[in-house]
């Protein structure tokens, strides 16, 4: 079956029809559980293993605020090793390098199908030459509490590493020698599963406002450490040095700005690459220039945005991840500086920030000529990462740009047909390049306020022709075969199919 | 047996060998192999018929070079070989 869109669906899922469709369906939530009596300590992952009575074909669900210094999801990964369980599906809202074990799980038939929003590193690399027996079922950062709270994605057992765990079992990351910040992406795990772990190094004995409420919590691990604080967040997020990243990012800034989107009350995302914090930066400048304060921004925080809020350029701060040091010690200490669930921040079914965004500023792998854009596959099909929150904030922001260099490594970046479509056209309204910027024909509105603009604003398909003047016209290359995963589209539809390759 | 080396490994460069041969042979490694590697061949064999050679051993290592790196890298290469005569 295709989609909308013309990609194709397997058996089984439900074709993607267009961004707004679920605004024509209710939100289902499955009954929340709650523990009046406590919870119960036990000694270690092996104990629950036994405790839990872990078994072949269960589902396992994990977050990633520790990112590439989690140990906790590779203790668990150890024990069904160890234990020689089958067919267990485990579904982590992301997997990073350093999450390599997997792999081994994967070949041997110990994990046969995958949930997650992003992955990348080995286990992307597994996935794509075909070795998970079942499915790689890649959701949104906004989609997956959406299946989690319907029952759609119905977790066994969430093991959830927390920072700091009080007597209550609240649980929060602000603390302990693991602090990560915001634990949002951990939210409808706790709230859904059957069954909750927390798996903490250190306790307290009471959490004033713990983002994890501890009425959820079945069982809490004590350990030694739940992660390498080295790989859980970068020391710090910088500002491209790149004169050509710095170029698209002022470029960026001054479109916004003529298209009237700088304004009191502004609300705004970026991502935390260097190009995106410059475009903050520019931003920032205008708003300081003409004395303007924005409402909020919202995300995956850096410590950019943090001094933002500390100079007073924002109410608030929506935080579903941190990204550095700073926004670990600002949202633990600043609270106008909100830590929120994956839920609020963009589940389509919820009251969610993406909604409210003003404007979002996103990267690109490939964007096409319908403005469809590729952060899932690289050009030859293989996975190295996924939306995140991509196409929620897509959907959601009034304005959607996107920025990226025009050639990357002799490979334009706008495609007749991106290889696989992670975020649709119709959400995506401008792409700003080092050549030149292009908006969505959709968005005459826009069209109409720039027409007098002194910017370089050419159409997409001038664009990908003075990319083929530099580089040369690619081959096509065809990419078929056997699927090994679907993008699933943050309603639950799916709007492509990732193949072996 | 003379040879040259030209290039990198770096992104956007290409490393490459050149070594005395009784014939033409060129091998292609690139990054973007399945969408350039026609057009990195010509360039490679242009490039050696405007050197007037015709018969050498060529291994390109590409990480996404454009033409006229390609080019001037297998320049060098070529020139770094002879001088070693």
């Amino acid at each position: 079956m295709k989609n909308s869109l013309g990609r194709f669906v397997p058996d089984g899922y439900i074709p993607f029809e267009n961004s707004s469709a679920h605004k024509a369906k209710k939100r289902v939530t499955v009954k929340e559980k709650h523990i009046s009596q406590g919870f119960e300590e036990l000694a270690d992952i092996s104990e629950m293993f036994d405790k839990l009575k872990i078994s072949d074909g269960m589902t396992l669900s994990f977050h990633h605020h520790l990112r590439n210094g989690d140990y906790v999801l590779n203790a668990v990964a150890e024990q069904i090793k160890k234990r020689n369980l089958k067919n267990m599906k485990i579904a982590p809202s992301s997997i990073f390098p350093n999450n390599k074990i997997l792999v081994e799980l994967i070949e041997n038939g110990n994990i046969t199908d995958i949930y997650t929003d992003y992955v990348n590193g080995p286990v992307a690399e597994a996935i794509s030459r075909g070795k998970l027996k079942g499915m790689c079922v890649m959701h949104t950062h906004g989609g997956r509490p959406a299946a989690i709270e319907s029952g759609a994605l119905k977790i066994d057992v969430a093991i959830l590493a927390v920072p700091v765990v009080d007597r209550s079992g609240n649980g929060s990351g602000f603390g302990g020698k693991s602090a990560c910040g915001s634990l949002g992406y951990a939210v409808s795990d706790l709230m859904y599963a059957d069954k909750v772990v927390f798996v903490t190094d250190t306790f307290t004995d009471k959490l004033i406002n713990a983002q994890l409420n501890g009425t959820y919590v079945d069982y809490v691990i004590k350990t030694d450490a739940i992660g390498d604080p080295a790989g859980i967040v970068s020391g710090t997020t910088k500002i491209t040095g790149d004169p050509v990243g710095l170029k698209i990012a002022r470029n960026t800034a001054e479109l916004l700005d003529e298209l009237g989107y700088i304004k009191n009350g502004l609300s705004m995302q970026t991502g935390a690459g260097g190009t995106s914090l410059a475009v903050a930066h520019y931003v920032k400048n205008v708003m300081k220039a003409k004395g303007i304060k924005g409402s909020f921004a919202s995300g995956g925080i850096t410590g950019y945005f943090t001094e933002m809020l500390q100079e007073d350029l924002f109410n608030e701060l929506y935080d579903v991840q941190c990204f550095d040091l700073k926004a670990v010690k600002s949202v633990s200490s600043d609270p106008r500086h909100k830590a929120i669930s994956g839920s609020r921040y963009a589940n389509p079914y919820d009251d969610n920030v993406a909604d409210k965004l003003d404007f979002v500023i996103l990267g690109a792998t490939e964007i096409d000529l319908n403005f469809n854009v590729n952060v899932t596959t690289d050009s030859h099909g293989m996975l190295l990462g996924g939306s995140g929150g991509h196409s929620d904030t897509a959907h959601g922001a009034k304005v959607t740009v996107i920025t990226t260099n025009l050639v990357k490594s002799r490979l334009p970046i706008i495609k007749d047909n991106v290889t696989t479509v992670t975020t649709p056209g119709e959400d995506v309204d401008v792409l700003v390049t080092e050549r030149g910027i292009a908006i969505n024909p959709r968005r005459k509105d826009l069209l109409e306020k720039v027409k007098n603009s002194k910017l370089p604003i050419i159409t997409i398909n001038q664009l990908q022709e003075i990319a083929y003047s530099i580089t040369g016209k690619p081959e096509i290359k065809e990419i078929s075969g056997k699927p090994v995963g679907v993008v699933v589209y943050r309603d639950g539809t799916v709007i492509d199919t990732v193949y072996k390759i | 047996m003379k040879r040259g080396i030209a290039g990198s490994l770096e992104s956007n460069d290409a490393l490459i060998t050149v070594k005395e041969s009784d014939k033409l042979n060129i091998t292609i490694k690139s990054i973007v192999y399945d969408f350039f590697h026609t057009q990195i061949e010509k360039v490679i064999r242009e490039t050696l018929t405007e050197l007037g050679v015709d018969k050498i051993d060529v291994v390109c290592d590409d990480k996404g070079a454009l033409d006229y790196t390609i080019k001037a890298r297998l320049v060098t290469a070529v020139k770094r070989m002879e001088g070693g005569k």
